[in-house]
């Protein structure tokens, strides 16, 4: 007698066996997290209730948490229309960066000039314009070259970085600001404004919304989201639906990448008022949002409610960060363990694993 | 340019593509196995402070590697369990590792940031063949990780095509179905291929902190891990190409330096090695059209379940 799994597909799983799933994988994440924080010499315990206190424990915590849900709602939003249609843009950082630099450039250039609505209108349309730009050609390339669009996606992150760390120091530098590597200020006039006490640039709250409702009705109640979902679960079937590979690729990178270019409009007119280092723009949104995307079941309603969580997350590891003394990128290993334990508690959702006995 | 001049450019282009090479190797035997693993960054990075934190608190460098291999190989097989076991979508799972990767070296490394190497790998000279004028001193007057990667590069080559397991690791990537007719355990051979590509990223990750700059900083891997993904597919997932891929883009690494007395911005100098991977794999898919020209293993990235029509 020898024994083995055997694995059945389970897909009436109830409403309640997924939160529970997905609450579970939450958990054993925190544990994890909890163990390595330990192995480092740091009271885990200490280490959680910092986070959380640090994020949604104060009044300034669920404001900064809120201030940095806005890239995270927007970014993610964008990434459930690629991720259904199984194109891995993981360029969320750069096309980010690209929109940031965008709307930077149209502020500087038109901002003294023009009515400041229209020069809002402008930089919100280039944001979104270069953003998607940046996200189109490796569409291009995975549709007509088959490149997979991981690497080219990544290589553009590192290759938009490189561009801003080239414009803040080079031809973009400010005429104001000595010594660093910022251009100069967008004109007060195009700045967004704050709730009261608060960095909360409720503009850009309110589009993100906005945005992921359009793209849930999107997704879900229209003929192109249809096949954007039938792309993503069979290629082959959508070829035979007569549905264009190239045109539903282009397209839906582009939303993607409109999103986040979008984010990186709100954190220049919303909070840095200046490009500068990639690293100071984005401290890694467009990972995060990947995480943020899976975890809100690539849903773009859900999303609004993971992006906050992860928001508080981010809020809660600079908190750590000051506290204990520990470097930025902390945040990844919460990324990645988080990932891995929603990954397994999808698989437990959606199969039944039994011990079955074979006949030799 | 100076004969000597051009001995160091070419011996530090050789340096410099030694970490890819390794990679690479590691990456072409388990993509061949069928599992695409997207965290090759975050195994290097991983392998790096690794072999950083033990050569720096052992002061061996030996200990330092072969720990750098052990907890990489361990390390991958979270990849493992997930991608394989757990039938989860390999792109996902791989950017977790690389993501978790990423964290754990920086989390870890913090205290050794800015410590210098005291001990460190010396150069080997090869009797009587490090005496030949120029290639001795190119190539028989190196760091052990250069001959490890030589000797590892022809060990894959020959285990891929010449021996029985090589072969099964194979047909396991093309058709696991007919390979568990066979009696070969498909699940057995993911798991081996994965953690051999996780020990070889290891040794590549702590070649760049032990020997390469001899010093920990964040962000040392540089994106080297995704141009390995990238250097497999050149390889067309063969050990005996994937020498001149990791040497060319080693070549690149080094032009940044090169070029930078010019007064090119640093910034733009470094987008080179990214860059030239978007040119290539572009004139490479110009070239071969096809998944099936380029030799791609037939079922990379497809889960597999056993005992299923």
């Amino acid at each position: 007698m020898k024994y083995s799994f055997k694995i059945i597909n389970n897909d009436s799983y109830t409403r309640t066996a997924a939160i529970a799933a997905l609450a579970l994988s939450l958990v054993c994440g925190f544990i994890v997290i909890g163990i390595l924080f330990l192995a480092k010499g740091i009271n885990p315990f200490y280490a959680v209730w910092k986070i959380f206190s640090g994020s949604f424990g104060s009044s300034y915590g669920i404001k900064e948490t809120v201030t940095k849900s806005i890239p995270l709602i927007m970014t993610a939003a964008g990434l459930t229309v690629v991720f259904r249609g199984k194109f891995w843009n993981i360029g969320s950082e750069g096309q980010l960066l690209l929109g940031a630099a965008a709307a930077t450039w149209v502020a500087l250039k038109i901002g003294q000039s023009l009515p400041s609505p229209l020069v809002i209108f402008c930089m919100i349309i280039f944001a979104a314009i270069f953003g998607a730009l940046w996200a189109i050609v490796p569409a291009f390339l995975r549709a007509r070259l088959s490149i997979n669009e991981v690497i080219s996606t990544l290589m553009f992150n590192y290759i938009a970085a490189e561009l801003v760390s080239f414009l803040v120091i080079g031809p973009w530098k400010g005429t104001t600001k000595y010594g660093y590597p910022y251009t100069d200020d967008i004109p007060a006039s195009v700045m967004l404004g704050h709730l009261p006490d608060s960095r909360i640039h409720y503009f850009t709250l309110i589009l993100a919304v906005i945005l992921s409702i359009i793209i849930f009705y999107m997704l879900f109640r229209t003929k192109f989201g249809y096949e954007i979902r039938v792309t993503g679960e069979n290629r082959e079937a959508a070829k035979y639906a007569g549905i264009n590979f190239l045109k539903t690729t282009l397209l839906m990178a582009a939303i993607s990448g409109a999103m986040a270019g979008l984010a990186g409009f709100g954190e220049i007119a919303g909070i840095h008022l200046h490009l500068t280092s990639p690293e100071i723009i984005s401290s890694g949104y467009g990972f995060t949002a990947i995480i943020v995307a899976w975890l809100g079941k690539l849903n773009p309603l859900l999303t609004i409610i993971s992006g906050f969580f992860f928001a508080g997350i981010l809020v809660g590891g600079d908190a750590i960060k000051l506290s204990l003394g520990l470097p930025a990128a902390t945040v990844q290993v919460f990324n990645g363990t988080i990932l891995v334990f929603l990954i397994i508690g999808d698989f437990f959702l959606k199969h039944r694993v039994t011990l079955i006995k074979i006949r030799q | 340019m100076d004969i000597a001049i051009l001995l160091a450019v070419l011996k530090r282009t050789l340096i410099a593509g030694t970490p890819l090479l390794l990679g690479t190797l590691g990456e072409i035997i388990a993509e061949r196995s069928g599992v695409m693993n997207l965290g090759v960054e975050g195994m290097m990075s991983v392998g790096a402070v690794t072999g950083f934190i033990v050569t720096f608190t052992s002061g061996n460098p030996y200990l330092g590697m072969i720990s750098a291999v052990i907890v990489t190989a361990a390390f991958s097989q979270i990849h493992a369990i997930v991608s394989i076991s757990l039938q989860a979508n390999q792109v996902v799972s791989g950017l977790a590792l690389s993501m978790l990767g990423i964290g754990i070296s920086v989390l870890w490394g913090k205290p050794y940031i800015g410590r210098p190497l005291h001990s460190k790998f010396g150069e080997i000279s090869i009797p009587f063949l490090s005496d030949i004028p120029f290639i001795g001193e190119l190539i028989f007057n190196q760091t052990l990780f250069f001959y490890l990667a030589l000797i590892i590069g022809f060990i894959a080559w020959f285990m891929l095509y010449k021996t029985r397991p090589g072969i099964a690791l194979r047909s396991v990537g093309e058709n696991p179905k007919a390979s568990e007719a066979q009696g070969i355990s498909v699940v057995l051979y993911r798991y081996i291929a994965v953690g051999i590509g996780g020990a070889l990223a290891g040794l590549a990750g702590c070649h760049l902190s032990i020997s390469y700059s001899k010093s920990w900083i964040e962000g040392i891997v540089a994106g080297r891990g995704w141009i390995v993904i990238a250097l497999t597919i050149f390889a067309a997932w063969n050990p005996a190409k994937a020498f001149m891929g990791a040497f060319l883009f080693g070549g690149i690494f080094v032009l940044q330096y090169l070029l930078q007395p010019l007064g090119i911005s640093p910034s733009i100098l470094a987008m080179l090695p990214y860059v030239t991977t978007l040119i290539v794999l572009i004139l490479f898919a110009i070239g071969k059209e096809s998944r099936k020209k380029l030799h791609a293993p037939a079922m990379l990235g497809e889960m597999y379940r056993r005992g299923e029509r």
